[in-house]
């Protein structure tokens, strides 16, 4: 190959979103990713912050006394729509990541239908589940409560 | 097509140029374009580097869609130039773009040379231990139709690498096996001729490779050929996590079958199947 | 361990924290309206549920579980995620090992105080 003065192209992490018109399952793939961040940054905050239990009621007491301020709700709930939705795509994942439901291999004739054609009801159904939830969740957090 | 049909409409086409002696990045030009019904984008490209900009590079040669050299980003999708018909696409602005995640030659052409050497990494051709057969063959083949049909929708890849340019894990990861390769490799690994599971397992079983796909689709989405590669890549996972489980039963590759030995056939003729001329 | 391997426990991981998670999720914010686990009623969070649920060996068990299995899955996918941005091979080395660290930490944490906190309610 000649050493060619070549300009780089690639995407990067905007490509995850942006750089071209894409499917739903891409923007699905980006806040799967972004939702699993969020979920471990809150696990290891919440690791130390349950662990408070050991010292008792009073420790416990005070450490709910200074969570409970409405920013901490808020960040309670960005908790609930990701977990809610990470883990009702997890399962969606599963399935078509060990090779279920994306259809057999056929022979392809014009217009094609792919694997993505054959797994769109799931990926619709993971976010209306995960609306359910967050619905549910919310309701919970806001409303009832105690 | 019918005279009255024919239209003809004017349209902006937005290319993206590159001139790797004097640009830094890529800079878009507008051109103005006369459509006309059925015109793909490589005749566009054609018609405006015969009358408006000879110096216009882009990379083609069978112009229908078999050979893989025209991939590109039109309008946001990256789709063969010569298979895209200009109106299909829009009737007023039209942007073309290289192939993303490649490196850019020169104005459209991008840099396959590393999807080729990705390729060749998982070994694309039957494996087989039995040299002997292999250099003096004693007979063919047979495959059924279910055995053929496993495997026969990845075999249509032309390498265009219009997967690899829509996939978002290449988007940042150029050591990534990519969508092509991974499709190859199942390709043949599904192949009830071929032995080279073990073989290529050690690649596409690697990191970098088939496990760092997360299944956003888009290979399958943009593929001109139909070929689906996100499909044949969850099928790998299964085969690479059966491997792993000890479930996965080791079938021998088929045996060649002298053209004479008469002893496996049925013994019921094959019908014959009905004339489809006039006779 | 290899990769086909890595990413099995990895699913598996997924699988439990689904389940077992869920339920954590269920029991702590749909007190409301599921309100299961919570002996005393009210709030998932009161001390008297809390502890409740401290003292028993199961929910012992299945936050340690539930702790490893988290832990597991989230470190390889945060790994996953930044080896892909195109690091250079020495940095994904350096990665796995810091995060490997990370993950016995963290573990060694929960996983003290889900038992201890067992000890002081039942003493
Ligand atoms: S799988 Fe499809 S998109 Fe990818 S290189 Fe082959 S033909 Fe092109
Ligand atoms: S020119 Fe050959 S595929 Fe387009």
């Amino acid at each position: 190959m000649t050493d060619n003065k070549t300009s780089g192209n690639r995407l990067g992490v905007k490509g995850w979103f942006a750089g071209g018109r894409w499917g739903m399952e891409r923007y699905i793939y980006a806040i799967h990713r972004l939702t699993g961040l969020g979920l471990l940054l809150f696990l290891t905050i919440h690791i130390f912050e349950s662990s408070m239990r050991i010292y008792g009621a009073p420790v416990w007491e005070r450490t709910m006394a200074f969570l409970d301020h409405p920013l901490f709700a808020a960040g309670e709930f960005l908790i609930i729509i990701g977990f809610a939705f990470h883990a009702i795509n997890g399962l969606r994942l599963v399935f078509l990541e060990l090779g279920f439901g994306v259809g057999k291999a056929i022979e392809p004739v014009y217009p094609y239908r792919t694997s993505v054609q054959v797994q769109r009801p799931l990926a619709i159904a993971v976010m209306i589940l995960s609306a359910l939830l967050i619905a549910a969740g919310g309701i919970d957090l806001f409303f009832i409560r105690p | 097509m019918k005279r009255q049909d024919v239209q003809e409409r004017i349209i902006s086409v937005y290319i993206h140029r590159f001139d790797p002696t004097s640009d830094k990045k890529p800079r878009a030009v507008l051109y103005e374009l006369a459509v006309e019904q059925g015109m793909t984008v490589l005749d566009g490209l054609h018609r405006i580097k015969e009358t408006q900009d000879p110096t216009l590079a882009f990379r083609f040669s069978c112009r229908m869609g078999v050979c893989g050299s025209c991939a590109m980003l039109i309008n946001g999708k990256p789709m063969l130039a010569c298979n895209t018909q200009i109106l299909d696409v829009t009737d007023k602005a039209l942007t073309v773009a290289p192939l993303p995640n490649f490196r850019v030659v020169r104005d459209l052409v991008p840099d396959l040379a590393p999807l080729f050497k990705k390729h060749v990494q998982v070994n694309p051709y039957i494996v087989r231990t039995d040299g002997h057969e292999m250099e003096s063959p004693s007979g063919e083949f047979i495959q059924t139709p279910e055995e053929l049909i496993k495997y026969l929708q990845f075999t249509y890849c032309i390498k265009c690498g219009a997967c690899v340019a829509a996939c978002p894990t290449a988007a940042t990861d150029e050591n990534y096996l990519g969508p092509m390769a991974l499709a190859q490799a199942y390709r043949y690994i599904v192949d009830s001729r071929d032995d080279g599971f073990h073989s290529r397992k050690s690649v596409v079983g690697a990191d970098k490779a088939v496990f760092n796909c997360h299944y956003a689709g888009e290979c399958s989405a943009v593929c001109p050929k139909g070929v689906d590669p996100a499909r044949a890549i969850q099928f790998m996972k299964r085969e690479l996590v059966r491997d792993y489980l000890l479930m996965r039963r080791h079938t021998a590759p088929l045996k060649a079958r002298a053209l004479n030995d008469k002893s496996k056939e049925k013994k019921t003729p094959l019908p014959v199947p009905p004339y489809t001329v006039d006779r | 361990m290899n990769k086909t391997a890595s990413w099995f426990w990895f699913i598996a991981a997924g699988v439990a924290v689904f389940i077992i998670g869920g339920l954590h999720m269920a029991v702590i914010h749909l007190d409301g309206i599921a309100g299961i686990f919570n002996p005393a009623g009210g709030s998932s969070l009161a001390w008297e549920n809390v502890s409740g649920r401290n003292g028993s060996l199961v929910f012992a068990v299945s936050y340690v579980i539930l702790l490893g299995a988290a832990l597991y899955h989230g470190l390889y996918g945060l790994y996953n995620i930044v080896s892909e941005l195109g690091i250079s091979e020495k940095a994904n080395g350096l990665l796995k090992k810091a995060l490997l660290a990370a993950g016995v930490a963290l573990f060694t944490v929960g996983a003290y105080a889900a038992f201890a906190a067992r000890f002081i309610t039942v003493s």
